[in-house]
């Protein structure tokens, strides 16, 4: 099942990349990075049948990060909030040259 | 990959688990309201699991419900909750058609690229025994091989990664609290 895995792995990627680059609400936008680190971890898994568990150890590691990552981003998604009162990424334009 | 003939049963779920995930994540991309786009990537998240499960990964596929649909798709949902997100002037956050062309030409890029990388061939040398794995859960139980490298081969990963979740608890209650109590001491 190596091959099919690493297909849909490919297509949830892809779809994660296109999601981020079409929308603008920043927490849809994390969401999509989330979407990506999943598609990253099922070829993980779909390796780990093949070459070994370690694999899935590395999976759960992802995992780990994704979870600190979604507690600061969201922080920093609520700071932006009470900042602008928007989550609108067009608005966030401090830094834009 | 095992080359022996794999059950006809096994192969539908999942072509069908991988078909929803992908359904699913499309449809999660293309809902204007942040509720109904993360309830669509909760499901994307349980076919994965699924998924995990028929790769022969059962624990990897439990901690995906647990952690991710059930813990940080949760966190996402209660932020969504607590900005009060999802009404109208809040709804259309799509980018113009020119956002829109340049997005699927990377994705295409991105896929072609992928796509290609799939083809490289990894030495035979590297390759377990057909069915390595699922003996290797038969014998020992779901969570045995991965707690063995996890706690000998990784431990220091492990021990470190306590320290960033210490730093990102530390960082979010940093970030969550308001300026006015901050100046206030």
């Amino acid at each position: 099942m190596l091959a099919e895995s690493l297909f849909f792995s490919a297509v949830l990627f892809t779809i994660g990349v296109v999601g981020v680059l079409t929308r603008r609400n920043a927490i849809i936008v994390f969401m999509c990075v989330e979407l990506m680190l999943n598609a990253v971890n099922l070829t993980f898994v779909a390796f780990a049948q093949v070459y070994g568990v370690a694999g899935q150890v590395f999976v759960f590691f992802v995992m780990t990060v994704a979870a600190a990552e979604a507690a600061v981003g969201l922080a920093i998604i609520i700071a932006l909030f009470r900042h602008r009162q928007t989550v609108d990424l067009s608005n966030i334009n401090l830094l834009k040259g | 990959m095992p080359h022996n003939e794999l059950p006809l049963f096994y192969v539908f779920h999942f072509y069908l688990f991988g078909i929803i995930a992908v359904a699913s994540a499309l449809t999660f991309v293309t809902r204007r309201s942040p509720v109904a786009a993360a309830l669509w990537l909760v499901n994307t998240m349980f076919s994965l699991a699924a998924m995990y499960v028929l790769l022969d990964a059962h624990f990897i596929g439990v901690i995906q419900v647990l952690v991710y649909a059930g813990a940080i798709m949760v966190v996402f949902l209660f932020v969504i909750m607590l900005l009060n997100l999802g009404h109208a002037s809040e709804v259309n956050d799509a980018r113009g058609m020119g956002w829109k062309l340049t997005a699927g030409l990377v994705g295409l890029a991105l896929l072609a690229q992928v796509f290609a990388l799939t083809r490289v061939r990894v030495p035979e040398a590297l390759e377990l025994p057909e069915n390595a794995v699922a003996n290797q859960v038969a014998a020992q139980g779901a969570i045995a091989p991965v707690a063995g490298p996890l706690f000998n081969q990784y431990l220091l990963a492990f021990e470190v990664t306590s320290v960033l979740l210490l730093a990102a608890v530390v960082g979010a209650v940093v970030l969550g609290k308001r300026r006015e109590s901050a100046h206030a001491r």
